[in-house]
């Protein structure tokens, strides 16, 4: 019995399968980042080294989470850096308009920040008329669109340029149609170089804070981020708690795991290291610097040893570029913040099963997210247990809506399953019947999912068990 | 507001890891290479011309003949630079100018805080910089801005050149980090560039000169 | 990885659910290669399923209930081997992550250990050697998620078609990507998993050849099911089935 989320996804993915552009679309983009990301860490060994140390650090500072988070937001206040706290998104987009309104701003410059996204940012200022302009290209080209991000560092992935040129021509002011990226590159930077020049305040993400200094790491391409982080006299940082990191020399290993697996890249165009507001001897950068430490549902995370591992993600995208599902169906089908592999484990968590937990089913477990995430998230291992807490109402509860899917039609096929498999005879029943039936099995229930693109499986005359019987091999 | 929040969040966080056992692992760090000098100046400049950065390897008692054959055919009106510097020192002396002839820029300098100097710093046509070090292992420069050098210096001009000091090359990030004692002296603001800014977010297809210095020239002095 | 020791002179033999039903001839053919060697081999008549359908769906109670009455019967201290990456890779891998913190955790850990996918035995501890008594022919290879990632058998595969002379073996242009099969996945997200087998299809007419060999028959299940449907007329069939009939000159 499928729920209204679960239809939705039908819905969605059906729809997205059949976009033959937005599949072409995909197709190239993905293929292009796996060979990057091979060529990048053509060394496996080192490979997989850096990988164990991305996994040792980040374990390590969720293990000390609460006085990491301590220590940064000591740090940075004395710094100069103002750090709120904020549970919920609510909360979050509260403090942001508290800071604009305090400066009496109604124009906001952007730097790419799934955080943001996840905060609904943008609707909620604009609703209060205040401009959010997103300057990272591919979130410049979906805002003028109006559209969500498709992918967590390109957001702009599922469309092509004639695409972009056609946005470009309709929604910005005296703009000719052009396909030249050259060009359509050309009209961005100028079009945001006047955004930044009158921004009153700037907006980022933080890749990484650091709690032994308190500072917060940032990295790009375009500049745009360092544009939206300097120019304006004030600077809002928002973060995920679990974003902390101990120490500054755990930065280099993450900083080289997160461009590689992000873009292939051995290092960004720009990294960013923001300790301080201006100090009083300096003729730039921000006047004030604010940190919004979101919490939305990770501390909950926190709490079960298996499924705090969604928390050690660096937020690279490779699980997506890696994925035969997000490829099939891009970033929009999922319908939530996060897509893709990373999106399957981390929204339903913090959304609930109820509305979140068909994203788990999305997945045949080929384990090629697990194989390239950067901080080794098992990905595959924390979807089965999601699966389980969706059937479970034993469990310990961590997960909101757990046993959500439990129904009696398929616990009594797994109890069937177990049934016939641990009992010999039930089961040489079951092969007379399934060896008379050959290939005429009734198309019910799941076998009618299965012949929509398949014939029917034949199951064979003799099984394995009675030919072996017959030959006469040693049973013990 | 903030105050509240933050009280439950730690509640959370702190009984979340009262119940399980918490992953406390020793970190085993990549070791730091070594290699001579020479091979550090190939390594970077090979690494930062990848990413269309324009390298010269100059004579560190004569870098600005150099320089000029540089911003001769570019034909800049402005060069912004930081006076009390070293470099900047060195620059200025019997600098022509724009008077001089010799088809070279005017030196300014920033004058005053952003706030004044805003209109005027968006006109520059390029700016001159010193840096702290550079990386070889990943080709980058780094840049700790201050009262003497500005931030945007580095930033807003659509030309940028930095001076680099051969032997303030180091292997890696984390060598430098370490050699320079940086956890405890963290600036305002540090920053790595290992060239002109770029995006490839439409189509996957690279394009140079967004938001940041469409030009990254980097002077290593030997 | 496992521990390669030398060839042993006894070892059972786990047939896997899908062979059980579907593909009892491949099962054979596994079990023949084994003994052609002069290893003797032990089938434990009431051995099952490995559990995996049960585990990856959620339901890792029932899965630990079948898991462990394999276990029962696989108790000497005896190689196990496996014509399958995917069962393989649960009974070696995934069987001590399930038991963990159960009291049976230390008998589990022990059966793991002994488990050997088909091929990795047949090259790597019987070096096993084949002569190609067939005519010559093209084939591709399908790399199962489990056999590639888990197991890390893929090598050892290919080299058992590569010794067989008349064969030529034309790899898939993404060989790695999953076919969509993915056990229940299958069907509780058809459209997803149709586009994943299309795709994989394609790849499988573009090589010419004019057989997929694959070590695992959820995969074969799937790809073969879809080829059908599509009117494709190349076959699919299990590598322990195919080498069987080379050696043999069918």
């Amino acid at each position: 019995m499928a729920n209204k989320a679960e239809l939705d996804f039908t819905r969605n993915t059906s729809q997205a399968l059949k976009d033959k552009q937005l599949r072409k679309n995909f197709k190239f983009a993905m293929g292009n980042f796996i060979l990057k990301r091979q060529q990048i860490f053509a060394d496996q060994k080192e490979t997989e080294r850096l990988r164990e140390l991305g996994n040792a650090i980040k374990k390590r500072a969720l293990s000390r989470l609460p006085q990491l988070l301590e220590e940064l937001e000591e740090k940075c206040t004395r710094n100069g850096i103002r750090v709120h706290w904020a549970e919920t998104t609510m909360e979050a987009n509260q403090q942001v308009l508290k800071i604009m309104n305090a400066h009496s701003a109604t124009r906001l410059v952007k730097g790419k920040s799934m955080v943001s996204e996840e905060m609904g940012l943008n609707e909620f200022l604009e609703s209060r008329g205040i401009e959010a302009a997103e300057t990272d290209l591919g979130e410049f080209i979906i805002q003028l669109n109006d559209e969500k991000p498709s992918h967590i560092i390109v957001p702009a992935i599922h469309k092509n340029k004639e695409q972009i040129a056609q946005i470009f021509h309709e929604k910005l002011p005296d703009t000719p149609y052009t396909e030249d990226v050259e060009e359509l590159n050309a009209i961005a930077r100028k079009t945001l170089r006047q955004k930044f020049f009158e921004a009153q305040v700037g907006l980022s993400g933080v890749n990484f804070a650091v709690a032994e200094t308190g500072t917060l790491c940032l990295i790009e391409n375009e500049g745009n981020g360092r544009m939206s982080t300097t120019v304006p006299p004030v600077h809002i940082a928002v973060m995920g708690l679990e974003k902390v990191v101990e120490k500054l020399t755990d930065v280099p290993p993450l900083l080289r795991l997160l461009t590689g697996s992000a873009t292939g890249q051995l290092i960004t165009t720009y990294v960013n290291m923001i300790t301080s507001p201006r100090k009083d001897d300096e003729k730039d950068g921000p006047r004030e610097v604010h940190l919004i430490i979101l919490d939305n549902g990770r501390s909950k995370i926190l709490t079960d040893p298996q499924l705090r591992q969604t928390l050690q993600c660096i937020r690279c995208g490779t699980c997506l570029n890696h994925c035969p599902v997000y490829t099939r169906i891009g970033g929009h089908a999922y319908g939530f913040v996060y897509p893709g592999p990373i999106g399957k484990i981390l929204n339903p968590q913090v959304e609930g099963l109820k509305k979140a937990g068909v994203l788990t089913a999305a997945s045949s477990l080929c384990e090629a997210c697990a194989e390239v995430c950067p901080v080794k998230i098992p990905i595959p291992m924390l979807l089965r247990r999601l699966r389980n807490e969706s059937y479970s109402t034993d469990s310990l509860g961590l997960v909101k809506d757990s046993g959500y899917k439990k129904n009696l039609a398929e616990t009594l096929a797994w109890k069937g399953w177990e049934l016939i498999n641990t009992h010999p005879h039930l089961h040489a029943i079951g092969q007379k019947l399934t060896g008379a039936l050959g290939s005429k099995v009734p198309a019910w229930g799941p076998l009618k999912n299965w012949t929509r693109y398949r014939s029917a499986p034949r199951f064979a005359k003799k099984s394995l068990h009675q030919l072996i019987a017959e030959q006469g091999v040693e049973d013990e | 507001m903030s105050k509240h929040a933050r009280a439950k969040i730690f509640s959370r966080l702190k009984s979340a890891l009262a119940n399980g056992i918490p992953d406390n692992q020793a970190v085993d760090y990549l070791p730091i290479e070594t290699s001579s000098q020479n091979e550090k100046v190939s390594k970077l400049k090979g690494y930062m011309e990848a990413v269309r950065t324009e390298v010269h390897v100059v004579d560190a008692e004569n870098w600005k003949d150099p320089l000029k054959a540089i911003l001769k055919p570019r034909a800049l009106k402005t060069l912004l630079y930081a006076p009390e510097t070293q470099i900047g020192n060195a620059l200025a002396q019997d600098w022509p100018g724009a008077d001089g002839n010799e088809g070279l820029p005017d030196l300014v300098t920033y004058e005053g805080n952003i706030e004044a100097f805003k209109e005027d710093l968006f006109q520059i046509d390029a700016a001159i910089t010193s840096t702290v070090g550079g990386i070889a292992e990943t080709g980058a420069i780094i840049l700790w801005p201050d009262a003497k050098e500005p931030r945007l210096m580095s930033l807003v001009p659509p030309i940028h050149i930095a001076v680099l000091e051969a032997d303030k090359i180091f292997n890696s990030f984390d060598e430098v980090m370490q050699a320079q004692k940086w956890p405890q002296k963290m600036p305002t603001n540090a920053i790595l560039i290992s060239g002109p800014s770029k995006t490839a977010d439409i189509e996957l297809t690279l394009a140079f000169g967004v938001h940041g210095p469409k030009e990254l020239i980097v002077l290593i002095l030997s | 990885m496992n521990d390669y020791t030398s060839k042993p002179d006894t070892v059972y033999y786990f047939g896997t659910c899908l062979i059980d039903m579907l593909y009892p001839e491949a099962g054979i053919a596994g079990l023949n290669l084994i003994r052609r060697e002069g290893v003797r081999v032990i089938f434990p008549p009431e051995q099952t399923c490995c559990g995996q359908p049960a585990y990856n769906s959620g339901f890792p109670r029932e899965a630990k209930t079948v898991a462990l009455k394999q276990i029962r019967l696989f108790s000497k201290e005896l190689p196990i081997v496996v014509p399958s990456g995917s069962c393989a890779a649960m009974m070696k891998h995934h069987y001590p992550l399930l038991f963990e913190g159960d009291a049976n955790f230390k008998r589990v850990r022990e059966f793991s250990k002994r488990i050997y996918e088909l091929s990795e035995f047949l090259v790597r501890i019987l070096g096993i050697k084949l002569e190609d008594q067939g005519a010559p022919t093209k084939v591709t290879w399908h790399s199962s998620c489990s056999a590639a990632r888990e197991m890390g058998v893929i090598e050892d595969s290919k080299s058992l078609i590569h010794q067989l002379n008349n064969v030529e073996l034309i790899e898939l242009k993404n060989e790695h990507e999953c076919c969509g099969f993915g056990g229940t996945f299958s069907v509780k997200q058809p459209e997803i998993s149709g586009a994943m087998v299309a795709d994989k299809i394609e790849d499988i007419v573009q090589t010419g050849a004019s057989r997929i060999l694959a070590g695992d028959c959820g995969c074969l299940m799937n790809i073969s099911g879809a080829m059908e449907y599509q009117n494709v007329s190349l076959k699919g069939q299990h590598l322990a089935e195919f080498i069987w009939e080379r050696i043999n000159g069918k």
